[in-house]
């Protein structure tokens, strides 16, 4: 497996050789953000593309095909387009609320992107709680959408934030505790420390029954987080218009946009760091070949793959299910998933300590 | 086999210092280029709440329903447990069958609390 820290090792010993050692990390520090920004945007607009060519496909349509070799560069030319469109300057909204929402949505979705392993060596921030600080910050962008809501000064969307609200709240418990299901069986919290857990065999496969139904449950209440799919009750546009970002134009509204198509990478990016390895080829115990050959893909292949591979359930999600009431939503948390979630995880915890496997 | 820090930077608060301001500048940045590049057009009827054609009746930031608010105290009982299950679950496994009593009963405690706020109807949308 090649080890990708030795290319960053390489650049830190390069500038290391004429910087003083504040100045390096400084300069780390700003190519850090700037990559995390390149590859931020550049997935943003990737999704966009690939939703809609997904979308057409379900429903037997072309999808974009005019901008570019098979419409590759149809999101470019609507990022150019949005940003070229006027900021509209409202009257009765509260102005600094108004403008902190799209900071906090897009610095959530950026802090939980920066967590993410990436590939072998190549993962920005490791705290040994990762993925607890993982959780705790993509938590925060619920409040960006509360404020946008509720400083637009508008109806439509006050009642957008709220469901929006509602909804995401309850929808965390369930991904906390499908986190939690999954860090009993990791023993640790560390990211790193996950994947290198997985390293003989992946969660799915190591965890019996629980890591199943956690998964299932995840992919559930990750669809809900997002206000993706079924659950898109807080932007349901024939009865609230565009829900919590009514008010919003251009490239305001853009952040909001953005920020959507990037929880719904990192999703499926946790989806594949607790279930499916992160960037851990698969191995299989005893197929010594067949690891050593897996092992020549690179890592972030691997985990770009799986979480694009993820994120077609969630997009197959949104263009197959009608969508879902207020009270059916709340039921089908509080009722069914958080139920079973506390007897999964009461099951995971006897299958570990009891030594109920193999 | 697993190596972890970028760059050798061992310091995680910085990084993650690092991320918050990238995503302060992506925001920052964009909408300075929108400032510059779109166009400005003045009128009064712009500035008016998004409506159906007519102008909005009442305060919007005005009262809601309550539902919301059950649902919102109901999450913060059931997350602020997950909070205090994440330790124990890194550790389970040298606590063994003492600690996994321990949080048995706390976790009891808190499974009667969801079947009493679901008895009080507290879990249905009126």
């Amino acid at each position: 497996m090649q080890d990708l820290s030795t290319i960053t090792d390489a650049i830190h010993s390069f500038l290391l050789s004429f910087l003083p050692g504040w100045l390096t990390t400084t300069v780390e520090c700003v190519l850090i953000g700037v990559g995390l920004l390149l590859v931020y945007s550049l997935l943003a607009l990737f999704y966009i593309y690939y939703e809609r060519k997904v979308c057409a496909a379900f429903q037997c349509r072309i999808g974009p095909n005019r901008v570019g070799p098979w419409g590759l560069l149809q999101s470019f030319a609507d990022m150019f387009k949005i940003l070229i469109k006027e900021l509209i300057h409202l009257n009765h909204i509260d102005k600094f609320l108004f403008a902190l929402a799209p900071y906090l949505v897009i610095i959530a979705s950026m802090l939980a992107f920066a967590v993410l392993p990436w590939g072998n060596g190549l993962q920005v921030i490791d705290f040994n709680i990762g993925i607890f600080f993982l959780v705790a910050v993509s938590s925060i962008g619920v409040l960006g959408i509360l404020l946008a809501g509720w400083s637009s000064n508008n109806k439509f969307t006050l009642i957008g934030a709220l469901r929006s609200g509602a909804q995401m709240v309850s929808y965390e418990l369930s991904i906390g505790l499908c986190v939690l299901t999954m860090v009993c069986l990791a023993g640790t919290m560390s990211v790193g420390g996950i994947v290198e857990e997985q390293a003989d065999l992946w969660f799915i496969f190591k965890g019996h029954v629980p890591a199943i139904i956690a998964f299932v449950i995840y992919m559930i209440a990750g669809t809900a987080e997002t206000n993706r799919g079924p659950f898109d009750l807080p932007e349901a546009e024939s009865e609230l218009t565009a829900g919590y970002h009514t008010e919003y134009s251009g490239i305001h509204f853009g952040f909001f946009y953005l920020a959507e198509y990037l929880n719904l990478f990192i999703v499926a990016g946790v989806a594949s760091l607790l279930f499916f390895g992160g960037w851990m080829p698969l191995h299989i115990p005893g197929w010594d070949s067949f690891n050593h050959i897996m092992d020549y893909i690179p890592s972030v292949v691997w985990f770009i793959g799986k979480a694009i591979a993820l994120s077609f359930i969630i997009i197959w999600f949104k263009w197959t299910f009608p969508r879902l009431r207020i009270d059916q939503l709340l039921s089908l948390e509080w009722k069914y998933l958080l139920p079973i979630n506390l007897f999964n995880l009461a099951l995971m915890v006897c299958i570990i300590v009891f030594g109920w496997h193999f | 086999m697993i190596a972890l820090d970028i760059f050798g930077i061992t310091n995680n608060g910085l990084l993650a210092i690092t991320a918050l301001l990238t995503g302060f500048a992506l925001v920052a940045l964009a909408m300075w280029i929108a400032k510059l590049i779109s166009p400005r057009s003045f009128n009064p009827q712009k500035g008016e709440a998004y409506e159906c054609g007519i102008p909005t009746r009442g305060k919007s930031m005005s009262q809601f329903k309550v539902g919301y608010y059950l649902f919102a105290i109901l999450f913060l009982m059931f997350d602020v447990e997950t909070v205090f299950l994440y330790p124990w679950a890194v550790r389970m496994r040298e606590l063994g069958a003492d600690g996994l009593i321990s949080i048995a009963v706390f976790f009891g405690v808190l499974v009667l609390g969801l079947v009493y706020a679901w008895r009080k109807g507290a879990l249905e949308w009126k």
